[in-house]
């Protein structure tokens, strides 16, 4: 059994940064992919595999896996800020369930939640 | 610094000496160097600028987000410009964000935020200046976003049942700052006054301010 999905209030103004190519809206409940890979990445461990819901498109930037290592990083990236309750990272041992933590994860590192 | 010898024990006029950089340069140390150095030989770049770099950084300070702060308290049209874009509303107020894509986060009575970057030690530093250095630490990276009610009462902020925390891991291009709450008891204080209450830790969200 998965804990409720965090709430979160969509913003009420656009995206600062441009942003053309966003699969995701606020609201929509994804899942972090469980990938890995050698390199330099911005998605920590401790939510990958998990289930949250999109708070805010931030735009579109640079992918930091390619520029780590001196390439354009283009074509940019939709950026998301995802919100993950407590309980869903750390299970039992939560220290308050509905707490939560909101990061920033790239798009080619979420799937729908409901994806197979 | 080549080292001969050891500054150990007692110095002639009987203190302690004072540690300074005795130990040996670590290979990122020296590439540093090297590369600094190299920069400059080949004229891409001047001893004058990078200091003139390190001195732009340093003149940042929690004073200046402060003044964010209590004008965000004081006037609602630029409270709502703030929050929808960080970056251009501290830019209407002289301060340069640079590449800084800086995303405010407000506390309501029902919501408590607090910042942290668990891989590594990502701040707003254009606008608040360097970290401080436990925000840097393992320690509070990795207990922040596992038992952050444990962490704030080490901070002395204890945070009642009903108040729910709100962390935010900086894992890629934001950097964030926490819109703390206008204390009660602050009602017509001048912005200078307000600015004053607003320290560094309040716009980290390991404190809050407090009007006496």
């Amino acid at each position: 059994m998965r804990p409720p999905l965090p709430e979160v209030t969509p913003p009420d103004f656009p995206p600062p940064y441009p942003t053309a190519r966003a699969r995701f809206r606020p609201g929509d409940a994804v899942r972090v992919k469980r990938g890995d890979a050698p390199g330099h990445m911005r998605t920590p461990f401790y939510m990958r595999g998990r289930v949250g819901r999109v708070e805010r498109i931030c735009g579109d930037f640079p992918n930091p896996e390619e520029l780590a290592y001196h390439r354009d990083g283009l074509p940019a990236r939709p950026l998301y800020r995802v919100r993950f309750s407590m309980a869903e990272l750390w299970g039992a041992g939560a220290e308050r369930q509905t707490d939560t933590v909101d990061a920033e994860i790239f798009d080619h590192w979420l799937e729908a939640a409901d994806a197979p | 610094m080549p080292h001969d010898h050891h500054h150990e024990g007692m110095s002639p006029s009987g203190h302690p000496y004072r540690p300074d950089n005795d130990t040996p340069l670590t290979y990122w140390q020296r590439m540093e160097i090297a590369v600094r150095e190299l920069l400059v030989e080949k004229g891409v770049t001047t001893p004058a600028e990078v200091n003139e770099q390190i001195e732009r950084m340093d003149a940042r300070s929690p004073a200046d987000g402060a003044a964010v702060v209590a004008r965000a308290w004081d006037d609602p049209d630029f409270k709502a410009r703030l929050l929808a874009d960080g970056s251009a509303a501290i830019a209407e107020m002289g301060f340069e964000p640079e590449v800084m894509k800086l995303v405010v986060v407000e506390n309501t009575e029902a919501v408590h935020n607090a910042v942290v970057c668990t891989l590594c030690s990502c701040y707003p530093r254009n606008l608040l200046g360097l970290p401080p250095d436990w925000y840097k630490t393992r320690a509070y990276r990795s207990r922040m976003v596992k038992e952050p009610r444990a962490v704030l009462a080490e901070f002395g902020l204890e945070l009642p049942e009903s108040t729910h925390v709100r962390v935010h891991d900086s894992t890629a291009d934001m950097r964030y700052l926490v819109l703390p709450r206008r204390p009660d008891g602050t009602e017509g204080w001048s912005r200078e006054d307000l600015a004053r209450i607003v320290t560094r830790d309040c716009m980290i969200g390991t404190a809050v301010p407090k009007a006496g």
